[in-house]
């Protein structure tokens, strides 16, 4: 009797939705994220020194423990609390916070990148201080910031596969189970590495384009 | 949370064996760090070498550790190579791919401080009659690692942080033998609570001592 059956192409679709799992999970994180690093971020270049030591706390334990022992605190712990939640919803909570906490000192590094004098000059042309944020200290600070947004970002979704820890059906975690169908881990793994690599290779060499082109 | 209870004698009787894998932890990132170096530096030499196969070796290895998932690259080493009849332990697939992924990082934080000294300086040192070894020893080695101390730091601690990881293949560091544990007492939250604060308080360790060497040796001219 034949245990294990080889690769065939109905398991595309298994493999597919795996990336598009993969995919989902890392846009989530990335635009919650980003938005939420934008946020603190920018409370962060305003706020005064006690404010800032207490979210900086927060984030540093964000930081410095590892994303899969959170990933699997929180399931636990919303699970004792007696609100289970689906992988999915609870794996982009975690990683969310996790992609705010570097977003978060991405941005604030590009609010202080911007002039005072900067914002000054904007002021005396009338804009009030919500404008000055719009219109100056936004927009200029991208600019500066986007290389490390883009690190940040391709990070996430190299981070994302550790999701699967809780779970969730993403890319690797469809490689792995193909794996203890098929016993071909070199050929199924290959194929996995280079969806990661076709993904983050052109756009790690974008930013560093990017980064190259405004230096000079 | 109300009817939760916490049992934390379980984890007071178990603390001897967590401390055990907090120290397989350092362990293996630190030799990860190490063999790391040795290997980044090979590859940032291949990087700035003529010899197209030396650059095209480097070149491969870096982009390859760069633009894949850590977990990728450890199932790589533990699930892959066994198709070759290589069968490494959990220990060893772990190690391996830190290594390989150190490297990678390493060699362009490596090449990136090199590149960063001017080449007047090397000019200007030779112009004052020191020989090569002189030339590197007292003026481009000494401002090449103060720039790259702090990314060294941060890759150190980013290796301390994915060799939990191997919580997936088995392992026995910290993360592992929390797994372990919490399997045969059911005592998850409570484990993984500890398990945390520990991997918090080893990353603020190595922070905040390395923060005093480079108060001690660059004596506050940290670029």
């Amino acid at each position: 009797m034949n245990l294990f059956t080889p690769l065939s192409w109905n398991d595309t679709g298994f493999i597919l939705t795996g990336i598009l799992n993969t995919v989902y999970i890392s846009v989530v994180a990335i635009l919650v994220g980003s938005l939420l690093g934008l946020l603190v971020g920018f409370i962060r270049a305003e706020s005064n020194k006690t404010i800032n030591v207490a979210i900086g706390a927060f984030l540093d334990t964000l930081r410095s423990v590892p994303l899969i022992i959170q990933l699997i605190l929180f399931t636990t712990f919303i699970g004792v609390m007696g609100y289970p939640l689906s992988p999915f919803v609870a794996g982009s909570i975690i990683l969310s916070l996790y992609t705010m906490a570097f977003m978060s000192e991405v941005f604030r590094s590009g609010f202080d990148s911007v002039p005072e004098s900067m914002v000054k000059a904007a002021r005396s042309l009338g804009m009030n201080y919500l404008q000055t944020i719009r219109y100056i200290r936004i927009p200029i600070g991208a600019r500066a910031v986007f290389p490390s947004w883009l690190g940040v970002a391709l990070s996430v979704i190299k981070d994302s596969a550790l999701v699967s820890v809780i779970g969730y059906m993403e890319l690797l975690r469809t490689a792995e189970q193909l794996i203890s169908r098929t016993q071909q881990p070199l050929m199924i793994l290959i194929g996995v590495g280079l969806f990661y690599f076709m993904i983050s290779y052109p756009l790690s060499r974008y930013g560093k384009y990017v980064e190259r082109k405004m230096k000079i | 949370m109300d009817n939760y209870e916490f049992h934390w004698n379980v984890v007071i009787d178990a603390l001897p064996q967590l401390l055990t894998g907090a120290f397989t932890t350092i362990h293996v990132s630190v030799l990860s760090m190490l063999l790391g170096i040795v290997i980044a530096v090979l590859l940032a030499l291949g990087k700035m070498s003529s010899s197209k196969a030396f650059y095209f070796i480097s070149d491969v290895w870096i982009e390859i550790a760069r633009n894949t998932p850590a977990l990728f690259l450890i199932y790589m080493a533990y699930f892959g190579l066994g198709a070759y009849g290589i069968h490494l332990s959990p220990y060893l697939s772990v190690l391996c791919a830190l290594i390989f992924i150190n490297a990678g990082y390493l060699a362009e934080t490596f090449r990136g401080g090199f590149q960063s000294i001017p080449q007047t300086q090397y000019s200007a040192a030779k112009s004052l009659g020191m020989n090569n070894v002189k030339v590197y020893r007292y003026v481009i080695l000494p401002q090449m690692f103060r720039r790259i101390y702090h990314p060294m730091t941060n890759q150190f601690v980013w290796s301390i942080l994915m060799s939990s990881l191997g919580i997936l293949v088995g392992m026995d560091e910290l993360s592992g033998e929390t797994q372990r544990l919490q399997s045969t007492s059911f005592r998850t939250l409570e484990f993984f609570m500890v398990a945390a604060v520990m991997y918090f308080v080893i990353t603020k360790l190595v922070l905040f001592t390395s923060s005093l060497i480079a108060k001690k040796v660059f004596k506050g001219e940290l670029s």
